[in-house]
């Protein structure tokens, strides 16, 4: 087993580690910071990342940002959090506000509305990639299928506002998994 | 204009409180605000602004900042990420030292499993709503399909697969 650093990283630490991370990650930044708190400075274990993961996942919001502030209010508190917050998101902000702006200028150039038209095709699948894989678990779960498609059907189809929807949904598809101990069978369920 | 600012702020806040299973779940309610509720852009704009995103490196969530900045300048940019990010970050440092105590609770994996097919149907949507927009004929939908396959099936790095697309569109393959 791989041991955590002992002495916690301070503020520049922080900052600095998530920088790094915040402009290494394309199209979903977790590995790299997994990579970085985990493998190269050590400043976790692989057990307590996955828990930590584990909250965030839980609780909604993007979660390598809610990873980052958890991260650094246990090393350094409140500073160590904005210290981390700061590092993941200063330099992609500015990047992603200096491309807008390119791009705002150079929008109707045929070569850059091309290059777009390409580049959205391909965000699109990104986003269709990552519901197909999240969707493999429900794999032989009827329940959990027509949850699925029930959300997917009222927002989009129905056009339905996300909170009603949630707070009529969200309940029923919990009791089911209540009801049918999904997440304590998940163990059994897998041999 | 400060009210524009209060006006992203207070709908990216809800958004980030109501994504459960992370940013993109939040994908069509933000795409419905923006779009059909305010009328800042249009379904193609915002299409074309989560793209961009996507071109940028950091987490996928900046299209938030893009968003704010279309919509309102900087300040729009500020309030547009830090709503969506402070309210979930806020609640995680609260829940974060109480987590051991329910961590293994009956009741926690109930409602992570119960809300985990809400999710996928959540981000399906996102998608559907996108290709809407980005789906201008047959070409881009087999750009799209295949893309779909490459980023589910293979290891090889989002972004090369998002410069082969842009490199496609490029070359004029899909049309105008």
């Amino acid at each position: 087993m791989q041991e955590a650093a002992t002495a916690a990283p301070g503020l520049m630490e922080l900052f600095m580690g998530f920088l790094t991370v915040g402009l290494l990650g394309f199209g979903g930044v977790l590995p790299w910071a997994r990579r970085m708190i985990v493998e190269q400075r050590r400043w976790m274990t692989a057990a307590e990342f996955t828990d930590l993961l584990a909250l965030c996942q839980f609780l909604p919001g993007p979660n390598v940002i809610n990873v980052s502030a958890a991260l650094g209010l246990r090393f350094q508190g409140i500073a160590g959090a904005v210290a981390c917050f700061v590092g993941l998101m200063a330099a992609p902000m500015a990047v992603v506000i200096a491309l807008g702006a390119v791009f705002a200028r150079y929008a109707e150039v045929p070569e850059v509305r091309r290059t777009f038209a390409g580049l959205a095709a391909g965000a699109s699948a990104l986003v269709l990639a990552t519901a197909i894989k999240i969707a493999a678990p429900l794999r032989g779960r009827i329940d959990g299928i027509l949850v699925a498609l029930a959300t997917l059907a009222a927002v989009a189809w129905l056009r339905l506002p996300m909170l009603p929807v949630l707070l009529v949904i969200g309940p029923v598809a919990i009791a089911l998994a209540w009801a049918l101990r999904i997440g304590q069978s998940d163990a059994a369920r897998r041999r | 204009m400060t009210s524009t600012v209060l006006t992203l702020l207070e709908i990216f806040a809800r958004l980030s409180l109501l994504a459960f299973g992370g940013g993109n779940a939040v994908l069509p309610e933000m795409q419905r605000q923006v779009v059909e509720v305010h009328g800042w852009m249009t379904a193609h704009e915002f299409a074309q602004l989560y793209a961009l995103a996507q071109a940028a490196p950091g987490p996928n969530m900046l299209v938030s900042t893009l968003i704010g900045w279309h919509v309102a300048g900087l300040g729009g940019a500020l309030a547009a990420t830090l709503g969506l990010t402070l309210p979930s970050c806020a609640l995680t440092m609260a829940v974060a030292s109480a987590w051991h105590r329910f961590r293994d609770a009956p009741w926690r994996r109930a409602v992570q499993a119960g809300l985990m097919p809400v999710t996928v149907g959540l981000i399906g949507a996102g998608a559907l709503l996108l290709c809407q927009t980005t789906t201008t004929g047959w070409r881009a939908a087999a750009l799209t399909a295949a893309a779909t396959v490459l980023f589910a099936a293979t290891k090889l790095h989002p972004l090369l697969i998002l410069a082969a697309a842009a490199a496609l569109g490029a070359s004029g393959l899909l049309g105008g």
